[in-house]
């Protein structure tokens, strides 16, 4: 701490009106230019302006001040823009401190009088405080050059791509057996109608082949340890039975299963069947084939048949092995990026639409599969086909649902889900495509076509006779018990017309949702959601890849729903921002750290028990004879969250910027009332 | 009392969480009392019980601890040590004659303006009918 006479400096910002339309700015300025300490006291439209911090600095240079107080938005806003104007000024950056009188003041506060006491209140609190301030050094630690990447889903596949190409390692981890998440189970994408397949399948087999990648499919993230630049993370890489080594994704073993296209296909949204050992689908990254332990008899019943395992004896390469075990593999990443995904709807959450009762009720994403030529049905629009998938019939009504599951207060989803709407015009149009004679209807609240291209597909499906009618259904039922009709009961709302519509085919709008298991990664991560559960972003507008951990980015749809070409978009920009860590190879670590004063410690060692990090330990001292033990920070693990503080009976270890005594100040001058 | 009484609160709020709800009360341009005065702290854990006692013998009326939602904690589990010793503290200062209306805690995130200002109303109402705090005698201000 510097001995200097403390020279402060008070800067209060009108923000435009944000702040001085509500507080008298003037006021505040002149009540803090009476304060201890303080050298002046100034007012001006926005600090955070070059002119604005320029004053600072001038200010710094001329005067002398030593102390910088900036009354305006939230630290969390400007503080280290503000701290950049003390360090250019060669005033130590820690010497600064804000009173945040916009967002807890100016905009929470109706009335103006007491939103001025109030601002005076937080610049007095902030005086108190900036005197004992001390200077901190910041430090840097080297980053290590890879990055882990949680999900590969589009999302994760091109952030992986973008950063291996940088020439970073990356460590590509899916719980699934293989890369690709829901975009590889779509048919066509809107609004282009690109095969979903064609695009994607190229960029899964450039993650499976490419030399910076290291692919770690059918693995769950169970830890991470470190923080920016160095995380540790403990990656459970599950058993799949099969010798990656050597199987060679011929099938036989597959063809050969006992319980052989008997297990409802999770890839082919159970409308069509795979078996106990199997590849999600015939172009999955890596091609290693997977034994199912829930369903293979030979892991639940310890017996397959009288002969052993007919896919063991199937394998002509021998790669079957129901010995394998679980491995926990540990990986070093200077970065991570989250990029898990999302869950659709279960439309059984809304039983009055019938969906788990008919067969015809089907969710969008089992549309999908039923379109896709790669799919059981080879693209043919089938229902009601035998156990074999044989038969089947073609329906002649259909009828498409929007928002089952969003912008639903009734299910808990406020959100708009951002893809139905253009994935049901899609799907609408492909049911023209390939059964020019059906009756199509869609039921909408609003339709929401906001991307590019998006408002000229949805008007060419108009034209290609795909009747809109504006009504949220409150029912769907079967008509009889014999028929394959279901009745729509609906209001058209723009004729105030109650209908009952009918339709052999009803396609559900499902919503996107947070992942159902997303309390694992926030576990692990310790990441915020926002309301509706995603997870959430530093700051909606400026750091929407970011999250509140340093080294920690989110891509795609974890962070909310998102179509391919934003989840795209957010990819590349977490990409962006993990290499500019790995690229610059140094990060600055936390320098509000906490410390210990050695004579003042008596070696009870409560605070090494509540340190979070491990970052606290004993290290013994000879006192005059007498070996005590004293507290030790170890300040690349200390995270200064000052709980040690708070345990620790004596008060010898503090986290710097937050020690009692610059605390204690702040209480005393806000404990006291206006 | 011609005028009704205005209790005076001081807030903790963790940096993560809670202080990022009370921006987002106000990006959100949400309207609370002005009673509640905030002191920004990295974690709910920072909160030594000595803080607590400390603004209630400089004149607060009463006091708002608010951090991370369990299991949410920038810090892993600061949050709930805050909680523990907040317990013990709320049980200490009951025993001591203070009126536990007075000592407040909860949990606010990131996402939660509007919570933050629902803590904010409660708080001020709990205290207001506390009433104004002199059980502790007042030291002059002197820093």
């Amino acid at each position: 701490m510097s001995n200097d006479r403390p020279r402060i400096g008070v800067y209060v910002c009108h923000c435009g009106t944000n702040i001085a339309g509500v507080v008298d700015v003037k006021a505040v300025a002149e009540h803090a230019s009476g304060l201890p300490g303080v050298e002046l006291a100034r007012d001006y439209s926005y600090m955070c302006s070059d002119p604005g911090q320029a004053m600072i600095r001038k200010d710094i240079e001329e005067k002398g001040l030593n102390r910088v107080i900036v009354a305006s938005c939230s630290p969390r806003m400007h503080e280290l823009t503000f701290r950049g104007a003390l360090d250019d000024a060669g005033l130590n950056p820690y010497y600064l401190e804000m009173a945040n009188i916009r967002e807890q003041d100016s905009w929470v506060t109706e009335d103006h009088d007491l939103a001025t006491d109030k601002a005076k209140k937080l610049v007095d609190a902030a005086v108190a405080k900036v005197s004992l301030l001390e200077a901190l050094e910041q430090k840097e630690v080297d980053v290590t050059p890879a990055c882990l990447i949680i999900g590969a889903g589009i999302a994760g596949i091109q952030a992986a791509l973008d950063i291996a190409d940088a020439g970073f390692r990356v460590y590509l981890v899916d719980k699934d057996p293989s890369v690709g998440g829901h975009m590889a189970q779509l048919d066509k994408t809107f609004p282009t109608l690109d095969c979903s397949a064609c695009i994607l399948t190229p960029k899964m087999v450039d993650v499976g082949n490419h030399p910076n990648i290291e692919l770690m499919t059918y693995s769950q993230l169970e830890n991470v340890e470190g923080f920016v630049g160095n995380f540790k993370a403990a990656i459970r890489k599950k058993a799949r039975y099969v010798d990656a080594d050597k199987c060679t994704g011929c099938n036989l073993c597959a063809e050969s299963c006992r319980l052989a296209n008997r297990i409802p296909s999770e890839f082919e949204e159970g409308i069509g069947n795979r078996s106990a050992i199997y590849l999600p689908f015939p172009q999955a990254v890596p091609a290693i084939y997977t034994v199912d332990p829930e369903r293979c008899l030979q892991l639940t019943k310890g017996k397959c048949g009288k002969e052993g395992p007919a896919c063991a004896a199937a394998c002509a390469a021998d790669a079957v092995d129901f010995e394998q075990e679980d491995e926990v593999v540990e990986v070093d990443a200077g970065t991570i990026i989250v990029a898990t995904g999302y869950d659709i709807f279960d439309a059984k959450r809304k039983p009055e639409y019938g969906y788990g009762d008919n067969d015809n009720v089907i969710t969008g994403l089992e549309f999908e599969r039923l379109v896709s030529a790669s799919g059981p049905t080879e693209g043919h629009i089938l229902l009601g086909r035998d156990k074999k998938g044989e038969g089947g019939w073609e329906p002649k009504k259909v009828a498409f649902i929007h928002c089952v599951g969003s912008r639903d207060e009734s299910v808990g989803n406020e959100y708009c889900s951002r893809v139905c709407c253009m994935y049901l015009a899609k799907q609408a149009h492909l049911i023209r495509e390939k059964l020019p004679d059906a009756e199509i209807n869609v039921f909408y609240m609003d339709v929401r076509a906001f991307g590019k291209g998006f408002e000229e597909f949805y008007d060419r499906v108009r034209r290609e006779g795909v009747r809109y009618i504006r009504g949220n259904p409150s029912e769907i039922y079967r008509k009889g018990d014999d028929d394959h009709t279901m009745i729509i009961k609906v209001e058209d709302t723009l004729t105030s017309t109650p209908l009952e519509s009918e339709a052999d085919l009803v396609v559900l709008g499902v919503g996107l949702e947070p992942r159902r298991d997303n309390r694992e990664i926030i576990d692990i991560f310790k990441l915020s959601q926002s309301a509706d559960g995603f997870y959430l972003e530093a700051h909606p507008k400026l750091r929407p890849v970011d999250t509140a951990s340093a080294g920690i980015f989110l891509a795609g749809c974890c962070q909310g729903p998102k179509d391919i070409p934003d989840a795209v978009a957010q990819a590349k920009g977490a990409a962006s921002s993990a290499l500019i860590l790995l690229a610059s190879g140094r990060v600055a670590v936390e320098a509000q750290v906490a410390f210990v004063s050695p004579d003042e410690c008596r070696g009870c060692g409560f605070c090494v028990d509540v340190c979070p990090f491990g970052a606290i330990e004993l290290v013994e001292e000879n006192r005059m004879g007498n070996i005590v033990g004293v507290a030790e920070v170890n300040e690349a693990l200390c995270k200064g969250c000052g709980s040690c503080a708070a345990a620790c009976l004596s008060g010898a270890i503090q986290p710097k910027s937050f020690r009692d005594e610059q605390i204690l100040p702040q209480i005393a001058v806000l404990g006291v009332k206006i | 009392m011609s005028e009704e009484f205005e209790p005076n609160i001081v807030a903790f709020l963790c940096n993560w969480c809670s202080y990022a709800g009370a921006d987002l009360a106000g990006t959100s341009r949400l309207k609370y009392p002005p009673n509640v005065k905030a002191i920004r702290v990295m974690c709910s854990a920072r909160v030594n019980p000595l803080f607590i006692v400390n603004a209630l013998q400089q004149g607060a009326d009463g006091v708002l601890i608010s951090g991370c939602w369990p299991g949410d904690c920038h810090y892993i589990e600061g949050n709930y040590f805050a909680r523990r010793r907040f317990m013990l503290m709320h049980k200490l200062l009951e025993h001591a004659g203070v009126d536990p209306r007075r000592i407040n805690m909860s949990w606010v995130s990131a996402s939660e303006g509007a919570k933050y200002k629902e803590v904010v109303e409660e708080t001020v109402e709990r205290v207001k009918a506390a009433g104004p705090m002199d059980q502790f005698r007042r030291r002059q201000l002197n820093w």
